[in-house]
């Protein structure tokens, strides 16, 4: 599956893509198929999303989980302080 | 300690108005991020993993007890309650508001700080040696140097888009406290014949092409050093390669052009440069000398130190250091806490250094390029107090310069460009050897931890280094020896495959058994390396 990240613009939070708007919570996220590319150039033009990419993940019981370690990491917050993550069940490291 | 005159408070406020109405347009939607990174770069805001960083100049790494409760302050009131101290001696914050930006900016404004320069192609933070002043083995005091430089380096309208990055390191002491040699330029004041002048060293540097830099001049003249640091970075910015970043540092230049030839440029360019009569004048380097005036100390102070608390005494004689005046002491406050992740600290912790070195240290800190705080004018007598005041808080730990005082960069925590994480394995490693009682066997053990080719935690310079590397989307760990940024200033070399993040502490382990096995009296870890070579710690690592 392919989701959609970026940062909130105004708070740098690390938002995805729901299908209707932005979450912090990449439980929330959709799969865009095809259409990533379309839905960033409408979402940054608005100003809504900043510095948006689309990422490889696949889905899992618990939700999409990124592909690559870096991504897991921006979903989850800094694996050493947990106390500030937003989403800190993610598996960072693959069984 | 320098205090802003009329001209550098302006130029600063009228920075921080300007940046206010670079972020109003980009929230606006005015400026696209492709206009406005360069601008945010310029005053220090980066787009990290999870937030806005911003990256808070600490010139040469000195503060006031002011400026430290502003930092608290900025950590409390727009971030989460905590900074990162850099080993460019300065302070990053991880979660930044952009909206916030501008206020950051001008708070620190009121306190003569800023963020100008600590991103972009242009001259950073002049660094310095963090005992700047209270040594006894330096021959003067850089700071004042260091500070003509960043007067001179700041807004210079022709090194504002160089090549690439720049950074410059003053010391004045042969022993280097500061890398010095693995700066783009470093300089060494140094008597010669009652006079001071700056042996002069360019090209060093780390990242993914390290290189000690060598010397292209044995002596310049302090009345010259301006305009030959001028004639460096001419040659430089005319030639520096802007067709490849990775090739863009200054070390590639000399390295290729070899450093005879570009000596030769240099001096040629600075035959020119004497003519036209740019060097500032002495009385400017004097003006700004009679702000680091060395304080009024008090005489007849006590010497002695009562060490009947164990715990305290470890302290002492671990991270408390001679002083140049008799009955004071350089106190070293370790930010590297077993377990706790190297250079951060909370908002309550820098209010209370702040605190005590108002009360116990002329008002002055530093910040060290291994993410340390120095109070550098203690009293031997409040040594005690200051001590106990640190340990409640959770920063009395006794482990300068030991295999626990690590440097590391936020690696994948929180940086954008890493490929592995650097924390958990510095957490790893001091929980090991501080469990184990092997950190005090060991002695001094410098080690250094990169979460990428980029080298933010001076891997190369690790008596034992560590590089973190993505192998096909897994997390791999580089063992490196022998490096070192001291004085003896020399490249670590790999030792051979990467570790898993638990095998690299166990390699780690093994190398420094095989050390307390083979070492002689007196040796560090760094001896035993150099005397033994690669082929016994390969064997001890790998089996």
């Amino acid at each position: 599956m392919k989701l959609l990240t970026g940062n909130d613009l105004a708070s740098g939070d690390v938002i995805w893509w729901t299908g209707k708007g932005w979450s912090r919570h990449i439980g929330e996220a959709v799969d865009v198929g095809d259409e990533g590319d379309a839905i960033l150039a409408r979402e940054e033009q608005a100003r809504r999303v900043n510095v948006a990419y689309i990422v490889d993940a696949e889905q899992t019981d618990s939700g999409p989980l990124p592909n690559h370690i870096k991504e897991r990491i921006r979903a989850s917050g800094p694996t050493v302080r947990t106390d500030l993550a937003i989403n800190a069940d993610i598996p960072i490291v693959r069984a | 300690m320098y205090l802003y005159d009329s001209y550098d408070q302006a130029m600063v406020d009228a920075r921080v108005e300007e940046f206010r109405d670079q972020a109003r347009r980009r929230l606006a939607g005015e400026l696209t991020e492709d206009q406005f990174k360069p601008l945010r770069l310029m005053n220090g805001l980066y787009l990290q993993l999870h937030a806005y960083m911003l990256r808070v100049a600490v010139p040469y790494g000195t503060l006031s007890s002011r400026k430290m409760r502003m930092l608290a302050h900025i950590a409390r009131k727009y971030d989460r309650g905590y900074g990162h101290f850099t080993t460019r001696q300065n302070i990053q914050y991880n979660w930044i508001k952009l909206e916030d930006a501008p206020d950051i900016l001008a708070d620190l404004a009121t306190v003569e700080m800023h963020a100008i320069q600590t991103s972009g192609n242009c001259i950073r933070n002049i660094s310095s040696d963090q005992y700047a002043g209270v040594a006894a083995d330096e021959i003067t005091d850089p700071r004042p140097w260091a500070e003509l430089l960043r007067q001179w380096s700041s807004f210079h309208p022709e090194f504002t888009y160089l090549p690439r990055k720049f950074k410059i390191c003053v010391i004045a002491s042969a022993n280097d406290r500061a890398a010095m040699r693995l700066h783009d330029i470093g300089l060494e004041l140094v008597e010669r014949d009652g006079r001071i002048g700056a042996r002069v060293f360019a090209g060093g540097g780390m990242g993914r092409t390290p290189m000690v830099a060598p010397e292209i001049r044995d002596f310049v003249e302090e009345d010259e050093l301006v305009s030959y640091l001028e004639a460096c970075l001419r040659v430089y910015n005319r030639y520096g390669r802007r067709d490849n970043k990775f090739k863009a540092r200054i070390k590639i230049l000399v390295h290729e052009l070899g450093v005879d030839e570009y000596r030769r440029q240099v001096e040629e360019e600075f035959a020119h440069m004497r003519q036209l009569g740019i060097q500032p004048p002495t009385e400017e380097l004097d003006r700004i000398r009679a702000y680091f005036a060395p304080p009024v100390y008090e005489t007849g102070l006590p010497e002695e130190v009562d060490r009947s608390d164990p715990d305290f005494a470890l302290w002492l004689d671990r991270n408390v250091l001679p002083h140049k005046q008799p009955g004071y002491a350089i106190v070293n406050i370790s930010l590297k806490p077993v377990g706790g992740i190297p250079g951060d600290a909370s908002a309550d912790q820098i209010d209370l250094m702040a605190d005590l070195a108002e009360r116990h240290s002329l008002d002055q800190l530093r910040v060290t390029h291994a993410q340390n705080i120095v109070l550098p004018y203690v009293k031997k007598a409040d040594l005690y107090t200051i001590w106990q005041q640190l340990d409640a808080a959770g920063l009395g730990t006794a482990n300068l310069d030991r295999i626990s005082d690590m440097i590391a960069c936020p690696g994948l925590d929180y940086c954008s460009l890493a490929n592995a994480r650097s924390i958990p394995v510095a957490q790893k490693i001091a929980r090991r050897f501080a469990g184990n009682g092997k950190e005090e066997a060991i002695g001094e053990l410098k080690l250094k931890i990169s979460g990428c080719i980029n080298a933010c935690g001076h891997h190369h310079a690790g008596h034992i280094g560590i590089l973190g590397v993505d192998r096909k989307g897994t997390e791999n760990y580089q063992l490196l020896l022998g490096g070192s940024g001291a004085e003896d200033c020399s490249l670590g070399a790999i030792t051979g495959p990467g570790f898993t993040e638990d095998g690299v502490v166990d390699a780690i382990e093994r190398a420094t058994d095989l050390y307390l096995a083979q070492r002689q009296e007196g040796e560090r870890f760094l001896d035993t390396y150099r005397r033994l070579g690669m082929a016994p710690f390969k064997e001890a690592i790998y089996g």
